[in-house]
């Protein structure tokens, strides 16, 4: 059995399929209850679980976290809600020095099975502080995870995938891809793993690694590239701790030039993490210097005009790949 | 509902300026149906919180404050940046993410700025301001100047731990900052009392040992001597005040909601005791009944040719992406 849903549809159903299974899951966020969320992501839910399962906050993000990780750690499995991303900049104490760090501190004492949820990025307008590509902030604290879903079919079992996960993993919903539509199939075998990429598409000529709304530009890229015979392999992460790198490798050996797309400036990013391991560790599979196309080192301006030009276009990427290809 | 007693109010013998005042409201009555047109047309990215029905608030606090006053604000902050002086041309060209907005079109709707007349920004951080307005009020402080700092804010916001932290820094430092509550009933979708355990949020001033005081927010003049009463204690070195404004907002919380969350018998209420509607009676029982239709006739002449010329206005240069990120 499947469903055709949408992005934003699939998010509730993969929550409510985990907390029919585990009564330890239960949510907790600001209008997640009887108004669903701000995006109605959460759509459904309060009716089905009720509001102990789905518990309504004030607008208190550093207690939002801080409790859902005094619960993760007495056993529970928390669904956190923090509705933008950027206002993850509001609890980054809780995030970065209490949940990714409280199973280290204790010497392995207790497992922090916690999912923190966000929407996030860039394109639809709603300016510089509800508009960043959060996951870069939290690339250089071990003990997180980190998964950006651009697809239906991923956001669905990487999200039950997550609620299962025993640590804590970030979990951000991009709001560019809201309106883009999959297939769900329903039951386990639909859970994805964490860490494991997907190959979106095959070619030998090159690699274009990208997430989210940059992977979805990075596949029409790679249809106009084949327009002019160009074979790229478009490489989805899926998750960005843990990453990968044996998939993007494996590909490089194919292709032998890494093209990196991010929205986001380039550095203390995932793309210019990536390039670096790729660098230093796979040098020799490399034919030409990989390259990262990320945003302007600049906020995400309101105006159509600028934000727009602040997103790496479809164009932007057929270009720079040819680039590399003529290296 | 008993309000603290304020002396004067609307009941009492008009001020000379009472058709200002009525001007300034109207104003931002007709900006923000204009912006609610302008949105409907897809000319507004992203989302807009409008402040029809709590203008006395703005209106009544910030003609009781003097040149050189300064004032931070929420997304819901059009009125106060109006209320502050800041042109209607350019905060429609703000909004329309045009070259001549108020912030280069780079703001938008939740970030509106004129820092000319001392509208410091509108934030889209839930309590992000306020400790801006702490600041502010410390370099009159630290200078030993008498300008005071106001910082508008809403209900739901004073959950979050910044409200907290700022009321008391404030208070131990006996700063020349204002905390206005714009208590309109609702922070999103969730009722006060759904948030909040006490009823009466002024009461929280006693914790950081400041004067607290509820007022009727749809009573202009009542807002107006609250806050030349908290003006007089700031510039005298007595420190701040919390005032809580009663009100309510006549749309939903932002673009994409209808509130059908609320009672319709306690909107019916609200309505009756429309802050505009209850300053043009009192006018007009006083015999200005002509000079007050004279009002409201040339403030939406006035927002209409503003609007109007803002439209002509072209769209950022793509180099402004770039500009103002660093001196
Ligand atoms: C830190 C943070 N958390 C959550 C939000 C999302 N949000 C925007 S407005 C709002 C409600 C605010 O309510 P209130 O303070 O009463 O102000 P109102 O919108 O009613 O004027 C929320 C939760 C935000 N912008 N910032
Ligand atoms: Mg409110």
């Amino acid at each position: 059995m499947s469903d055709t849903l949408n992005y934003r549809q699939v998010i509730a159903r993969a929550i409510a399929d985990e907390m029919r299974e585990d009564p330890d899951v239960f949510m907790i966020g600001e209008d997640i209850g009887a108004a669903g969320g701000a995006f109605k992501t959460a759509a459904g839910l309060f009716e089905e679980f009720g509001p102990r399962r789905v518990r309504d906050t004030p607008i208190s993000e550093q207690a939002i976290v801080g409790a859902a990780l005094g619960a993760a750690i007495m056993g529970l499995r928390p669904v956190a809600e923090i509705m933008f991303a950027d206002f993850a900049g509001v609890c980054y104490d809780q995030i970065v020095n209490q949940v990714a760090k409280h199973r280290y501190m204790t010497g392995g004492q207790v497992t922090v099975p916690l999912t923190i949820r966000m929407a996030n990025g860039a394109g639809t307008g709603f300016a510089a502080q509800h508009s960043q590509a959060g996951e870069n902030w939290f690339l250089n604290v071990p003990g997180l995870k980190i998964v950006v879903p651009a697809t239906v079919e991923d956001l669905y079992g990487l999200l039950r995938g997550s609620i299962r996960d025993n640590d804590p993993v970030l979990f951000f919903e991009h709001k560019g891809l809201f309106s883009v539509k999959g297939t769900v199939p329903t039951g386990d075998a639909a859970v994805l793993p964490l860490g494991v990429a997907s190959v979106v598409r095959e070619g030998s000529d090159i690699t274009i690694v990208a997430t989210q709304q940059m992977r979805h530009r990075s596949v029409e890229a790679a249809e106009a590239l084949a327009a002019v015979g160009i074979a790229a392999e478009v490489i989805d992460p899926r998750t960005l701790i843990p990453f990968d790198d044996a998939a993007v490798a494996r590909s490089l050996a194919k292709t032998s030039r890494l093209l990196v797309v991010q929205e986001s400036p380039q550095d203390g990013s995932w793309g210019a993490s990536l390039v670096s391991r790729m660098t230093t560790q796979h040098f020799t599979l490399l034919d030409a210097p990989p390259s990262l196309l990320s945003s302007p080192d600049s906020p995400v301006p309101y105006a159509g005009v600028l934000e727009d030009a602040w997103l790496p276009s479809v164009d932007a990427i057929v270009a720079r790949a040819k680039e590399l290809v003529a290296f | 509902m008993t309000y603290h007693p304020v002396n004067p109010t609307l009941a009492d013998p008009l001020p000379a300026d009472a058709l200002e005042l009525l001007r300034s409201m109207y104003e931002i009555r007709f900006f923000e149906d204009e912006i609610m047109g302008l949105f409907s047309q897809n000319l507004v990215r992203g989302s807009t919180h409008l402040c029809q029905g709590q203008e006395a608030v703005t209106v009544g606090v910030c003609s009781a404050l003097s040149p050189g006053d300064t004032m931070t604000c929420t997304y819901r902050g059009h009125g106060a940046v109006l209320a502050m002086g800041a042109p209607l041309d350019r905060a429609f060209g703000e909004i329309l993410g045009r070259a001549g907005g108020l912030c280069g079109g780079k703001g938008g709707s939740m970030h509106l700025a004129d820092v000319s007349v001392g509208a410091l920004g509108s934030n889209a951080i839930v309590g992000g301001h306020l400790p801006t307005t702490v600041g502010a009020a410390l370099a009159a402080s630290y200078r030993g100047t008498s300008e005071v700092s106001v910082a508008f804010f809403g209900d739901g916001s004073t959950n979050i731990g910044a409200f907290h932290e700022s009321l008391n820094l404030a208070s131990i430092w006996k700063l020349p900052a204002i905390f206005v509550i714009e208590n309109n009933q609702y922070g999103e979708y969730s009722t006060l009392a759904s948030t909040t355990p006490i009823e009466r949020l002024s009461d929280r001033a006693a914790s950081y040992g400041m004067p607290g005081v509820f007022v009727d927010g749809n009573d202009v003049i009542a807002m107006r001597s609250a806050t030349k009463t908290a003006v007089e204690r700031a510039r005298a070195g007595e420190g701040p005040t919390l005032i809580e404004a009663d009100t309510y907002r006549h749309s939903g919380h932002s673009r994409s909601d209808p509130a059908k969350y609320r009672p319709e018998e306690e909107v019916k209420s609200w309505f009756a005791r429309d802050p505009i509607v209850q300053l043009r009676n009192a006018i007009e029982a006083s015999g200005g009944a002509d000079a007050a239709a004279e009002v409201e006739r040339t403030a939406h002449t006035d927002v209409d040719a503003a609007r109007d010329l803002a439209l002509t206005w072209p769209e950022p240069e793509l180099s402004a992406g770039m500009e103002h990120i660093y001196s």
